[in-house]
This record gives C-alpha cells, sequence and structure tokens, in this order.
C-alpha cells in the first residue's frame, strides 16, 4: 500500500508530463523533507518524478545585477560558489549555515522554498532581497509566493526552475540555530537596496511562517546601525513557542538577529 | 610496558573492522527462513486494551502471525522483573507493578507494545501491522512526579497506592539534625536532574531461532551483558532452561547503560519463534528507542547542607524524588538509592548525612541506569551545592571545596562507601593549573569589555565504580553476584585466546585486555584474541556497566593469566632442567634467569598438548580459568574546571575551555581511556546543555525524535584538556579504577557552575538551553 514509481525526468517538461500522467504524484528535489516524510508513512504518493538531475535547473549565474540560482542546486553548490559569494555574500553565508554537511550536500533552494517551513532559511534571503520565484509556467514576486506555513503559491505540478535575486547594496544574515533540527530558532535577513529602500525578514519566528518587520525596516531606513534597534521592542504575539523557545524569546531573538545582521552587513 | 603492554597507546585492533564497515551488528544477520517482527505500541500514556481485531491482518500477503498479550498470558511467560530489591523505612518490600511484555489489559506509557505482527519482510509486517484495529479506552494519565504523589492523581499500578514504589533512607537522621541545630550556615538549593534518552548509535534489536529438534533456542541481541540475559530469560520468564538457551551479543554498536536490561522485544522474539516455527527477528527503529529504550536520571531533589563557623561542612540532608516511569526496568530500583546516596558524600568530609528517597511511578518510559547511573545525580547534586554554598559564604569555590575534602584513607562515609585512597587535592591543583584558575578575574573582565558574561565552574567528582563485592552488593538487595570470569587458553601452537565475561560494545577490549597479555608473555597483540559475547563460547560473565571491565573483568584475565603461567614455567623448567624458581618469561620466552637458557612460548604450548614429557603427574593442556570478585568498590575521582562564556543577547553558551583531572589509578592504554572521558564529558555536557526527554501532562512524548531531542554534535562541545593524576587502587592488584562514567559524572555540574558565575544567579535547570538562559539573566 506504500509502493510508489520512481521516474528520473531528464527535463523540466518531462518531469511536468510525469506528474500530469500520475494519479496523486510529488516532485523530488533533495529529499530533505519527502524522503522522511515517505519513511514514516505520513506520504504515499503513487508517483515521485526526480527533478535533481535536470541539467537545466542546476547552477549559479550572475548578469548584471542580478544572482540567479537554478532550483535543483544543492545548498552546498551555493555557499561554495564563487560568483554567490561575489554577487551576495550573505546569501552564500545563509547557505552555509543550513542543516549539516549531508543536508547541504542533497538540499535544494527549490525545494527548500517549495516546502516553505516555518522555520528554513532560504525564504527569509528570498522576502528580504525581492528576489524572483521562476517557474515552469510564471515568474513570482517573493513577497507573493510565500502564503503561511508550508503553503506557498504554486500551483499543482507548477515546477520551480529558478530563483533570481537583485543584487543589494548591503545585505546580512543572521541565525540562532534550533539545537536539535538547526532549522532557523529564528534568523533574520536584513537588505538594503542600491536605491536605499530597506527590508528585513524573520524566519522561525512567526505562527505565519517568513514575515518582515516592518518597525525594524523603517527604524534601520531611518538609520543602518545595530544601534537604531535599541530601543524596538518585537511584541510576542503571533510567535512561535515550543520547548526550545519561547514566544517572548523569540521576539528577544528577531531583534537581536536583526542588529547582528545589520553588522554583518557592514 | 613494552609497545603493545600495560601504559601503551595502541590502536585499537577493533576499528579496522568498525571503520570499514565490516563489523557484524545484530541486524546484519540473516537466518535461514527468517521472519520479520513489527510491535503495534499502545499511542496512550494510560488505557485500557479492550479489544484487539487482527482479523484483516492475517488475511494480508506473508503474514505468519499476529500475537497479542493475553497470549503470553495463556502461555504463562513470565512478567519483566527488577533485579534488586528496596526495603521502605517502614520495613515493606518495593511495591512492584505487573509488566509484562505486551500488555493483555492495561497500556501505562506511549510505545508500550500490546501485539506484535510476525510477516514475511520487515514492511509486511508493519503493512499489516497498520491494519490491526485496537479498541482502547483512555485513562487519566499522569507524567511528572509532584503530580503523581498527589492525592487523586491517576493510579497506575493496584500494588503501588499514591503511585509509591518505595520511601527508602539512609544514614543517621539524628545526628544529622542535631549538625543542623548547631550549625552556623545552612545552604538550601533545588534541583531536578533532567530526563535523558540514552541513544545508543545501534537500536536494540533481536533475533530468535529456535531449533525444535534440539529444543533450543538461539537469541542474537544488542546486550551488554548477554549471560545475565540467559539468566533472566530463563530463571524468571519460563522461556527456556539455560543449557537451552543459547545467548549471542555479537558487535554492538553502543550501549550507555540501556542495552543492560531484559526488554520486551527480545522475550517476545523467543516466544515467537518457537510458536511460528521460524526464527524472529526485531529491529528497533529511532523512534522506538525514544519510546522503549530505558531512559535515565529523572530526579527532583531538595537539600540542605550545614556548615560550622569555619565554614567546615557539618551535615547534609537530602529529600529525592525518582521517577521510574510505568514499570521498574531490570536494575532501576538500585540506581536512585545503593548507586545514587551511598555518593552524597563526594570528596568531602561529612560527619552526617540522611538522605531519602521516594521512588514514584508515572505514565512515562521505564527509567534505568544510564552511564554514571545515580552517580552523576549524586555529583551533579553535591557540586552545585558546593558552588551555591561558596556564593552564600562568600569564599572561593575551589578554596571551600579544598578546606572540606578528605584527606586521610581509607575513609569510612556516613553512607556506606569506604574510599580506598585518593589524592583530591592534587586533581583539584592539576585542573586549577590546566585553566588558570588564577588568571580567571583578568579574562573575565575582558570579556566583559567585549560584552560577553564569562564564568567559571568547578566539579569535584568521586564515584564508585567496579562494581563489585558480591557480599555486598548482595547484602543490600542485589538479585545477581558482581564478580567476573575469564579463561586463557593458550593454543598448541603459542597463540592465546582470553575468554572473558566482560562484554565490548565500544569499550575497545578487543584492545586493552590484549595488552595485558602482551605486558605479561611479552608476545605481540596480534597473536591473541579476545573472546566474548557467547554464552556457548564463554562459561559465565556479568558484563559490561559500572566501569568495572579492567577493574573487575581484566583482574579475572589476570588471575587466570598467573594460573596459566604457574603451569607453563613448570613445563618450561622441566624442559630446561632448571628450577621452576628461576623461570622469568620475557619476550615471548620462558628463561632461566642468569642464563641463556630459554624455550619459546609456543615450544611450551606444543609440550603442554603433545604431553609427551610433562612432570609427572602433570595433566595435558594450558588453559586456565578463574573468577574474580573484588573486595571493594572502586573510586575514580577528579576535577572538572568550566570556563565559558554567556552571549547576553541570546542566551547561549560558548566553551572557552574544559579542562578534566582524572584519578583512574592505573590506565592499560591512555588513548582509549580519553576517548572513555572524551565520550563522557559530551554527555555530561549533552545532559547541560541540550539533552531533555520532555512529556506533556497527558504523558505524550515530546521529544521523541532527533528534531525535537538536542543530540550533542562535534561543534557543540570544546576541545578538552586532559590530564591525570594517580593513585592505585588498593583493591585490585592492577591498582585500576576505571574510566567509563566519569566524564558523564562530574561535567554535568562544571557547566551549570561556569553558566551561573557567568550570569550572576544560582537559581538555573539543566538543560541550560539559551532560551532558559536568556530568561535567567533577564529575570527579575
Amino acid at each position: 500500500m506504500y509502493q510508489t514509481t520512481y521516474h528520473r525526468a531528464s527535463s523540466v517538461d518531462e518531469a511536468a508530463s510525469l506528474f500530469g500522467k500520475a494519479s496523486e504524484a510529488k516532485f523530488l528535489a533533495g529529499g530533505q523533507t519527502l524522503l522522511p516524510v515517505m519513511k514514516q508513512r505520513l506520504a504515499s504518493p503513487s508517483d515521485v518524478v526526480d527533478l535533481s538531475k535536470i541539467k537545466e535547473l542546476i547552477g549559479v549565474e550572475a548578469s548584471g545585477d542580478t544572482l540567479t540560482i537554478k532550483a535543483a542546486t544543492p545548498h552546498y553548490d551555493v555557499a561554495t560558489s564563487d560568483t554567490a559569494k561575489k554577487a551576495i555574500p550573505a546569501l552564500a553565508y545563509l547557505a552555509s549555515l543550513i542543516g549539516d554537511p549531508a543536508v547541504r550536500y542533497r538540499g535544494t533552494i527549490g525545494g527548500s522554498i517549495a516546502n516553505n517551513d516555518p522555520a528554513a532559511d532560504y525564504p527569509a534571503a528570498l522576502l528580504a532581497l525581492g528576489a524572483t520565484v521562476k517557474t515552469n509556467k510564471r515568474s513570482i514576486p517573493a513577497q507573493d509566493f510565500f502564503k503561511g506555513l508550508f503553503t506557498t503559491a504554486l500551483e499543482d505540478g507548477e515546477i520551480i526552475t529558478a530563483v533570481s535575486f537583485p543584487v543589494p547594496a548591503k545585505a546580512g544574515y543572521s541565525k540562532m540555530r534550533h539545537p536539535a533540527s538547526r532549522f532557523a530558532l529564528t534568523a533574520v535577513f536584513v537588505a538594503q537596496t542600491k536605491s536605499g529602500e530597506v527590508c528585513v525578514a524573520a524566519t522561525g519566528a512567526s505562527q505565519s511562517g517568513v514575515m518582515r518587520v516592518g518597525a525594524i525596516e523603517a527604524a534601520l531606513k531611518a538609520n543602518w546601525s545595530p544601534s537604531a534597534l535599541d530601543s524596538i521592542s518585537i511584541p510576542a504575539s503571533g510567535l512561535l513557542a515550543d520547548i526550545h523557545g519561547s514566544a517572548e524569546y523569540r521576539a528577544n531573538l528577531v531583534k537581536v538577529m536583526a542588529q547582528r545582521a545589520v553588522t554583518a552587513a557592514g | 610496558m613494552g609497545v603493545e603492554g600495560i601504559g601503551a597507546r595502541v590502536v585499537r585492533k577493533e576499528d579496522k573492522r568498525f571503520i570499514t564497515g565490516k563489523g557484524r551488528y545484530v541486524d546484519d544477520i540473516k537466518l535461514l527462513g527468517m521472519t520479520h517482527a513489527h510491535f503495534i505500541r499502545s499511542p496512550h500514556a494510560h488505557a485500557k486494551v479492550k479489544a484487539i481485531d487482527s482479523s484483516a491482518a492475517l488475511k494480508m500477503p506473508g503474514v505468519v502471525a499476529v500475537l497479542t498479550g493475553q497470549q503470553l498470558v495463556d502461555d504463562k511467560v513470565g512478567n519483566l522483573i527488577c533485579g534488586w530489591a528496596i526495603t521502605s523505612k517502614d520495613g515493606s518490600p518495593m511495591k512492584m507493578g505487573a509488566w509484562p511484555a505486551m500488555a493483555p489489559e492495561t497500556v501505562r506509557f506511549v510505545g508500550q507494545a500490546v501485539a506484535v505482527v510476525i510477516a514475511d519482510s520487515k514492511n509486511l509486517a508493519r503493512d499489516a501491522a497498520e491494519a490491526v484495529v485496537v479498541d482502547y479506552e483512555e485513562l487519566p494519565a499522569v507524567a511528572d512526579v509532584h503530580a503523581a504523589i498527589k492525592a487523586g492523581a491517576p493510579q497506575l499500578h493496584p500494588e503501588a497506592p499514591g503511585n509509591q514504589v518505595y520511601d527508602w533512607v539512609i544514614g543517621d537522621e539524628g545526628a544529622t539534625d542535631a549538625a543542623f541545630a548547631k550549625a552556623a550556615n545552612v545552604v538550601k538549593l533545588d534541583v531536578t536532574n533532567n530526563r535523558l534518552a540514552p541513544n545508543a548509535m545501534e537500536p536494540r534489536a533481536a533475533i530468535a531461532d529456535y531449533d525444535a529438534a534440539e529444543e533450543h533456542f538461539t537469541l542474537y541481541t544488542t546486550s551488554q551483558n548477554p549471560h545475565v540475559a540467559r539468566l533472566v530469560l530463563s530463571a524468571f520468564y519460563n522461556i527456556a532452561p539455560e543449557h537451552k538457551l543459547r545467548v549471542i551479543a555479537p558487535d554492538v554498536g553502543g550501549g550507555f547503560g540501556s542495552k543492560i536490561f531484559i526488554y520486551p522485544e527480545e522475550m517476545v522474539a523467543l516466544w515467537a519463534s518457537k510458536k511460528v516455527g521460524r526464527p524472529v527477528k526485531w529491529t528497533g527503529d529511532r523512534t522506538e528507542a525514544f519510546l522503549t529504550d530505558a531512559h535515565g536520571r529523572d530526579h527532583v531533589t531538595h537539600a540542605e547542607m550545614a556548615f560550622d563557623a569555619n565554614n567546615k561542612i557539618t551535615g547534609l540532608k537530602v529529600k529525592t524524588y525518582a521517577n521510574f516511569g510505568a514499570y521498574m526496568s531490570l536494575f532501576s530500583s538500585s540506581v536512585p538509592t545503593y548507586l545514587y546516596a551511598t555518593l552524597l558524600s563526594g570528596q568531602y568530609n561529612i560527619p552526617a548525612i540522611h538522605a531519602e528517597v521516594v521512588g514514584v511511578y508515572t505514565n512515562t518510559t521505564p527509567v534505568d541506569a544510564y552511564r554514571g547511573a545515580g552517580r552523576p545525580e549524586a555529583s551533579y547534586l553535591i557540586e552545585r551545592l558546593m558552588e551555591t554554598a561558596a556564593r552564600q559564604l562568600k569564599v572561593d569555590p575551589a578554596q571551600l571545596r579544598r578546606s572540606n575534602f578528605i584527606t586521610q584513607f581509607p575513609h569510612q562515609t556516613p553512607v556506606i562507601m569506604a574510599y580506598d585512597t585518593g589524592d583530591f587535592n592534587a586533581s583539584l591543583d592539576a585542573a586549577m593549573k590546566a585553566i588558570d584558575y588564577a588568571g580567571f578575574a583578568a579574562r573575565k573582565a575582558q570579556a566583559k569589555s567585549q560584552g560577553k558574561l564569562r564564568g567559571i565552574g568547578v566539579s569535584c567528582y568521586i564515584e564508585a565504580c567496579g562494581i563489585a563485592p558480591s557480599k555486598a552488593v548482595g547484602s543490600l538487595g542485589a538479585g545477581v553476584g558482581l564478580w567476573e570470569s575469564a579463561e586463557v587458553r593458550v593454543n598448541p601452537v603459542g597463540t592465546i585466546e582470553i575468554l572473558t565475561g566482560s562484554h565490548s560494545h565500544g569499550q575497545g577490549h578487543e584492545t586493552t585486555f590484549c595488552q595485558l597479555v602482551a605486558d605479561r608473555l611479552g608476545v605481540p597483540i596480534s597473536q591473541v584474541s579476545i573472546v566474548h559475547g557467547d554464552t556457548d563460547k564463554v562459561q559465565f560473565g556479568m558484563g559490561t556497566y559500572g566501569s568495572r571491565s579492567a577493574a573487575v573483568g581484566l583482574t579475572a584475565i589476570l588471575k587466570a593469566m598467573e594460573k596459566m603461567e604457574s603451569k607453563a614455567k613448570k613445563i618450561a623448567a622441566h624442559a630446561l632442567e632448571a628450577s621452576e624458581a628461576d623461570i622469568v618469561i620475557e619476550n615471548g620466552e620462558f628463561k632461566v634467569t642468569g642464563t641463556d637458557k630459554a624455550i619459546a612460548l609456543p615450544m611450551v604450548a606444543l609440550a603442554a598438548y603433545t604431553a609427551h614429557n610433562l612432570p609427572d603427574g602433570m595433566e595435558p593442556g594450558l588453559k586456565e580459568s578463574a573468577f574474580y570478585d573484588p573486595s571493594n568498590f572502586t573510586f575514580p575521582a577528579g576535577t572538572y574546571i568550566c570556563e565559558l562564556e554567556v552571549d547576553p543577547g541570546t542566551g547561549k553558551t560558548s566553551f572557552v575551555n574544559f579542562v578534566a583531572a582524572d584519578d583512574f589509578g592505573r590506565l592499560i592504554n591512555p588513548m582509549i581511556v580519553e576517548g572513555q572521558v572524551h565520550g563522557g564529558l559530551v554527555q555530561g555536557i549533552g545532559q547541560a546543555l541540550l539533552e531533555h526527554a520532555i512529556y506533556d501532562a497527558n504523558g505524550q512524548p515530546v521529544t521523541a525524535s532527533f528534531m525535537d531531542y538536542a543530540m550533542p554534535r562535534a561543534d557543540d562541545v570544546p576541545s578538552f584538556n586532559l590530564s591525570h593524576t594517580t593513585t592505585l587502587c588498593p583493591g585490585n592488584p592492577l591498582g585500576i579504577k576505571g574510566c567509563g562514567e566519569a566524564g558523564a559524572i562530574g561535567a554535568s555540574a562544571a557547566v551549570i557552575n561556569a553558566i551561573t558565575d557567568a550570569i550572576g544567579k544560582n537559581n538555573l535547570e539543566m538543560p541550560a538551553t539559551p532560551d532558559r538562559v536568556w530568561r535567567t539573566i533577564h529575570a527579575a
């Protein structure tokens, strides 16, 4: 009753076609969420369509003021990419903090954002940097892509092909690791665009998933320095609480991680 | 000592097969016709089992049988036992709730088995298990000790009113009260010793193989003590008489105590293999490990320490509630009593001690010995108290300890233990020097200028190991003796097999034990092999736990070696026409001292087996055995000092330095000892900062996977600075004290003392998570 049929797609079109023909298919990228869930028998797709070997989905490219990471690029590749480190060092740094080495060799940016775990790292970067999610059907701005816990704007069968990031003037990421899972207990990505706009996104904190932090954005827009946030108090309401961190603690972390991200951004 | 003798840093013989993937664990074993077991486990913490409908499952492909707890009852399979009888202060025996291997009527913790599916493959068994319908009637549950002893709390066992297992006392209450009445200062402390999940790398597993022709069972299992497993399975569970049951513990991937005990799964596998007429294999997964491997610790304690005007300790009062979970596991009763309260004197001269321990049932996984077993709880309590006292009395914590150290040996404590030897000043001095204790104040000020809170924490631990004299533990209620056996077989070609009742599940016996032989005979360790873990090969043994393998197991080998050497010398003397008294053993040869006359060991061995020219009346062969029963526990002790920084913004702890100065007596292989200390320290640090097996108020486990239960990883811990000060143990001829548990016993107090020093607040519970530390810093 838990049998599944594995397909290794060689192109995005083939993957979409395989998905369409199956009764209850799932796309597989790095398998860091889907495979454990299948092992626990909490998911039992009829077909698994593997995207991770599709060549057109792997790679990191910079062009003008845009850094593009293709969807099936593993975190390790991003963390060690000279192109990524040159264009948006904070993004390469973020990738180096995801999970552990085994996760980073397998997990992909596309899989991370499609799953939209409320404590995943990449959604904070996409939101703060104003990234665009490219799919086989359309382009979706990050602010419209993330729709709450484990929910995105993706339609059934839609395949993420790449994420493009406008290169910011400054960006920084600071993460308090969850001691067991190594997701973000709370982490904050801060970015200042070349036109001076400030965008701040926190992950691991909100019950609704990745979130913008308006109060911090306003303070940093007025004064891009850690001390600009000294008097800010983040409300604990609506924040996650579990055995590793109370809502009050996470509220504190939103501010402290933002200050450290600003320091890191310079 | 020679390059491979006692004291040499010999690379572990067993590691070649482990690191090349050639270890042979239970799950690697496949028998012809083998079936696979999948247990159906309760999702409820407390419930009546009203009905089990397996009709649909039995029709599924590959399903051989679905067996339930009622069938165990029908077949008169015994309940699980607790092997150490504890008597309450009112003279009554401990209250034992019946623990059937699968519950026929009532489940009392999440994960308790109610039935088992036997099928042709693991996945078919798992599929069929989903088709078994168990009708439960949920009952109110209780997980917390204080809630469990309240009037009106849900009751677990009719045999144990008020959920109380026992109310046990030790020490002189009158003398202790008198000391407190005269005290110049009293220091009080409440501490919780957090519940831990042992998490050996290899989950538990069992393969049972019933041979109908011989009416004989073979059990392959992940055991730290296969002979004890056979004894218990035979004597108490009606599985098979001992001569019809062979227990084999092959390579075992870690135990930490959790693989001492007899669990339901191996019992059921044995019983089921006879019922279905085929071998039955069960391999636990990680979730089952979290739910069913005996947990460790879980104490709630109030303690008070009395001091005179000169800051000398005059008395100690302790009251501890020990959470045993839903049932009494094999040695659980001894852990918070004779393995805990007997160590409450620590390294200190305390004239009067009184301790009371209340054992409590709750709807949680059973709790039993976990690395250190009672001694970490005692050491943590005493060392937190000493630190608290130093702060309250405004004296240097190291100096307060030093001024109360026991310095004369032997020393009889007021709580049974008689310490044989030690030099507590030496280990404290070594640790203080290693960490530059004198320079700490300047480093703290420097850290403060960078916004960091720096702290230093001392922990002076002592433990009772090498368990232990059979007569003594018998008088305290143990159901077994705690000696060890050994056999030395010199083969006709001169190679040597050492059979030991100890069991290695990571400790390195295959190397360490060979080093004794190399040391005595001067032969390379490649000519020696260690045989263990099979009741058909080794006559008997008590297994490995309580840091006893070297102090007790290796001493048994020494005793057998002495017998073998004595006979070999007689043969050599006969062959060399010399006096036996003139024969010395060097470099694998028996020499006539002061001459160049010699005969090599293989020639002596060959002579023993050809028996063509032996001394008159001598039996052929060269094989000797010994049982060794120590005269006392051993008492490893030492000082750990931890220096760390706390980030006030996040509450996160970062280690600056961690020094350990241990006195383990004689070291056989310092490299292996260091590995043991590293592992123990990491487990102690894990308890202090990360690990906690949590239940909600209804008895649902919150931390049943590595996504929630925080195991220490390499980057969570510092590089350790280890050193040794040595006083030889007078209780065994090799002077060994044991090193397996020390790190886990001493480390947690050092860490918590350092954090509380850093943040300037004394009350902080383990694990000191960043959230907890941050809230403590910012608490009013």
